[in-house]
């Protein structure tokens, strides 16, 4: 078995600030194998984005930041890859999608210039024709039914779903082996996510990607996720399959977590107190879900 | 297009402003074949016809050396408009350049980019011209110098504050991502999210920067004679009002006619592209 695509072990986060240093990540461990889809679900501050930032690497630059722990990436150390290296990933081997598709897209340029300088990341000699011909083909591949003239739009001329499609397809172009998803489609209505979700699931398989899911949805990454990894206040309490995690959870934090999802049947959503000595129980790894099990 | 020039003719007011400045530059283009006396920019004296009120050929009179007031009006115009398009030319780029590394780049470079921006700004704007132009020559290119000194800041301001909100902009962030250069998010990402504002900004400045242009050689700093110039005209025949009231009373207008167009379109262009300068 050749090495995860993405480890992450013992990861400490802490920024000085005036009054002294705040911790935000208390040392967590996760790992994604080749193709495997992992979900970081954890609340609002509880460091998932943060996470997903450090590993591309644009926090470091931060002088508040304070970083320790060790990331690899396809079996290279992140921390001792040159500066330049590193930046060389970016865009190519690893990519990312964020919340808000529209945001996300520059409102002075159609589609297709910023199609084409994520292509001229990876390839800096391919001509004009040839990336409108792989931005057609990758447009297609997320159900677009006119790429052409997707490509000469605007991003506010296309609706939030497009949007998310063309970020997607943008995103996995390079053929990156990891995804990072920081809570893709947050801004968009349920079913449109759904949908997308669905589209970037089967893509993500067909490409092989790896994709590192961060969300607080837990229906989304019921559907979506291989494995789930817990996330509170910087610490990592529960790692289990995602069977494993919604047939029998075991920390109290990811009790009351699954508790809080509204359901259909009413009821209104039940009273989780703010915070309960029981959250900040120890890891619990489910049988064959813990770092050791996975990685030997 | 067809948007902008609906919104342009729609209200009369922004039609008065478009109409002032075609008017005003196509007069400064083709000063050498609308004016009557072409050869009155220079020192030319012709005293069996000085200090006469407006009369034909003379329309607006003639100035106490007898030189056609209305071709040096149009002459002055000229220079005007070369002064103010130099200093925006020059002011522009420095000012939003450094609005985008402070903004942008945060830090130590903000903070001492935006405190050397601040002292500029902090001189009330005709002192800051004046000692320059104190220190330097009166001349019509220390003039701009001047100008553009007092010039800038404005512009690091207002692309300064700009930046600070698209930075936090989801594109921004996917820009550093997918791994492009700060250069690039500078200059590709933000900078063309900027312009509308900064377009706005420098047509209401073209007509300010005539306005403080004369009013340095009003103060007898700008340009010297006998090269034409609105400000100096004005201060020249402040010294004979109101008797020879046109000496003074023509330049004025001129000053007032191109300020009140630029600011017409300006704020036209405002409503159309939405900028908030």
């Amino acid at each position: 078995m050749t090495g995860p695509t993405l480890r992450i072990q013992d990861l400490r986060l802490g920024f000085k600030t005036w009054s002294g240093m705040v911790d935000v990540l208390h040392g967590i461990s996760l790992h994604i194998g080749k193709g495997e889809r992992v979900a970081l679900v954890g609340e609002s501050g509880s460091g998932k984005s943060v996470t997903a930032r450090i590993v591309l690497g644009m926090l470091q630059s931060m002088k508040s930041a304070r970083i320790s722990g060790r990331l690899s990436f396809e079996g290279i150390d992140l921390e001792k890859l040159k500066a330049r290296d590193r930046h060389q990933l970016r865009g190519t081997r690893m990519s990312m999608i964020f919340q808000d598709p529209t945001s996300s897209l520059n409102p002075v340029y159609p589609i297709f210039t910023q199609f084409r300088e994520v292509l001229l990341r990876a390839n800096p000699t391919i001509t004009e024709p040839e990336a409108r011909l792989k931005a057609i083909s990758a447009l297609a591949d997320v159900a677009i039914n006119e790429p052409e003239r997707v490509l000469d739009s605007y991003a506010f001329q296309l609706s939030g779903g497009m949007n998310q499609r063309v970020m997607i397809a943008m995103a996995l172009v390079n053929n990156p082996s990891l995804l990072l998803a920081d809570e893709p489609g947050t801004a968009l209505d349920v079913t449109v996510q759904a949908q997308t979700l669905k589209l970037m699931s089967d893509l993500v398989e067909q490409h092989g990607t790896s994709v590192l899911f961060i969300s607080h949805n837990l229906g989304v990454v019921r559907e979506f996720a291989d494995r789930v990894y817990v996330i509170y206040k910087g610490n990592i309490v529960e790692q289990a399959t995602t069977d494993q995690l919604f047939a029998n959870p075991q920390h109290p934090y990811t009790r009351a977590l699954l508790k809080a999802v509204p359901r259909i049947t009413g009821g209104g959503i039940p009273d989780i107190p703010e915070s309960t000595s029981g959250f900040l129980d120890p890891l619990i790894a489910h049988a064959g879900a813990s770092e050791k099990e996975l990685l030997s | 297009m067809k948007k902008t020039l609906l919104i342009l003719t729609r209200n009369p007011l922004s039609l008065l402003g478009l109409f002032l400045v075609t008017v005003i530059v196509l007069a400064a283009l083709l000063a050498d074949f609308i004016t009557p006396f072409p050869e009155h920019v220079g020192a030319v004296v012709d005293f069996a016809n000085f200090n006469q009120p407006p009369h034909w050929p003379n329309i607006f009179g003639t100035d106490l050396v007898g030189r056609d007031l209305f071709t040096r009006i149009v002459y002055a115009y000229r220079i005007s408009l070369i002064l103010a398009a130099v200093v925006l030319i020059i002011a522009v780029p420095i000012g939003v350049a450094i609005g985008l590394a402070a903004g942008y780049l945060g830090g130590w470079t903000e903070y001492v980019l935006m405190r050397i921006t601040d002292i500029f700004l902090s001189i009330p704007p005709l002192v800051l011209a004046m000692s320059i132009m104190g220190l330097l020559e009166p001349t019509l290119t220390n003039g701009m110098i001047a100008v553009t000194a007092m010039w800038w800041p404005w512009y690091t301001r207002l692309v300064y504050s700009i930046t600070r909100s698209e930075r936090e902009e989801g594109y921004v962030l996917a820009a550093e991502v997918i791994g492009a250069s700060k250069l690039h998010i500078m200059f590709r990402e933000i900078l063309p999210n900027c312009v509308p504002s900064i377009v706005t900004k420098m047509t209401l400045d073209f007509g300010f920067v005539i306005l403080i242009a004369s009013s340095l050689s009003f103060l007898g700093l700008g340009v010297q004679p006998p090269t034409p110039d609105l400000g100096s005209m004005v201060a020249d025949g402040a010294k004979y009002l109101p008797d020879s009231w046109w000496l003074t009373v023509f330049p004025g207008l001129a000053i007032l006619f191109a300020v009140f167009g630029f600011n017409l379109i300006g704020d036209a262009l405002r409503e159309i592209l939405g900028g908030d300068a």
